[in-house]
């Protein structure tokens, strides 16, 4: 069936924040080899070049990289991917802030209703 | 190298003019796709490049060579139409296959007829519209070619199957081959193309890669294509 693909977003970009969320969730552990790009477009059901080029931004970005020979694997580094979830946290705060705030909704109100969320969590 | 290149080419017919000087040059290792509304020369183009045509002016040439016997080793080509002798069961149509195309991979083709479970001794006249679709897939993504021509490979098959064909035709794809499909049903095939081409009355209006179009204008290529075809 292939993943879900937003319209008019550039798909190499769609496959990376895809691919961020996998490494987050544990989906691919630390050093683990991924499946080869092929696997992966068939999965996604995209190019392999679109797959590719993906790919290749997320080894420049160092959180993966690949040995010659034997494929493309998970960093090994955690600092990568712990500055990664920060990224995600920061950038999904961020969207759900600006939502709240073209509302005109107060600092106050919106932290007040994020803590009573988090008890509610609890 | 261009793997395949259009030289000033036109091709009338009695008063219509189907190709209107076309200049083109593709590479190998891209999936790039020939859009547009029915009647803007796909087809033509298609047919031009497999020697089934010939040109009004200009030239078509594959891997620097003119349509014809070694053009054909290395191009496999699905038609718009159903070209294979209804009479024959799968079996027959492998064996078809074998002694037409030095490069057709019998292993690859009867590992994907197996997965869909359509069985060797099924005759083609026997089939569905959607089974017959994808049997003339396979035994065409089979062959180990340069060049893949596919005309129309998913209208008339459901979207399932739709799914599934494009799925052969990733799968299949060879790095140093170039596959050039030309549909309509532009939202099912962008995510697979690397290169779009849209085709107006026998012009080529646009040829881009899908990601730029789609990062220039914030829009899905079919969405573009659409805007830009609007009746």
């Amino acid at each position: 069936m292939g993943w879900d693909f937003k319209k008019g977003i550039p798909i190499y970009s769609q496959i990376i924040e895809r691919l961020e969320l996998d490494l987050l969730s544990g989906k691919y552990q630390l050093g683990e080899k991924l499946p080869s790009v092929r696997d992966l477009a068939m999965e996604a059901n995209v190019n392999p070049n679109t797959m590719q080029r993906a790919l290749s931004e997320m080894e420049r970005s160092g959180l993966i990289y690949s040995e010659r020979t034997s494929g493309r694997f998970v960093t090994l580094d955690h600092e990568k991917i712990d500055s990664l979830r920060k990224d995600l946290i920061r950038k999904n705060v961020d969207q759900f802030f600006t939502t709240l705030k073209n509302l005109g909704i107060k600092n106050e109100e919106i932290l007040k209703a994020v803590e009573d969320r988090c008890t509610r969590e609890e | 190298m261009a793997i395949l290149e259009l030289k000033n080419l036109t091709k009338r017919y009695k008063n219509f003019t189907a190709l209107d000087n076309v200049n083109l040059t593709l590479e190998a290792g891209r999936i790039v796709g020939l859009l547009g509304p029915n009647g803007s020369g796909k087809t033509t183009m298609i047919k031009l490049a497999n020697g089934l045509l010939q040109p009004t002016e200009g030239y078509i040439a594959i891997d620097g060579k003119l349509p014809g016997v070694e053009t054909k080793a290395i191009v496999a080509y699905l038609s718009d139409k159903e070209a294979l002798p209804n009479w024959m069961n799968v079996k027959e149509l492998i064996q078809f296959y074998k002694d037409f195309f030095k490069d057709f991979d019998e292993a690859r083709a009867t590992e994907m007829l197996q997965s869909l479970n359509i069985s060797l001794t099924q005759k083609l006249s026997k089939m569905s519209k959607g089974t017959k679709e994808k049997v003339r897939l396979i035994l065409t993504m089979s062959r180990r070619a340069k060049v893949y021509f596919l005309d129309e490979p998913i209208a008339g098959v459901d979207p399932a199957a739709r799914d599934y064909i494009l799925r052969t035709i990733i799968s299949n794809y060879e790095p140093n081959a170039l596959v050039l499909i030309s549909t309509h049903l532009i939202a099912d095939v962008e995510n697979v193309l690397d290169e779009a081409i849209f085709l107006k009355y026998g012009h080529i209006i646009m040829h881009k890669n899908v990601q730029e179009v789609v990062e220039e204008t914030g829009k899905s290529l079919d969405e573009y294509f659409r805007e830009v075809f609007a009746c």
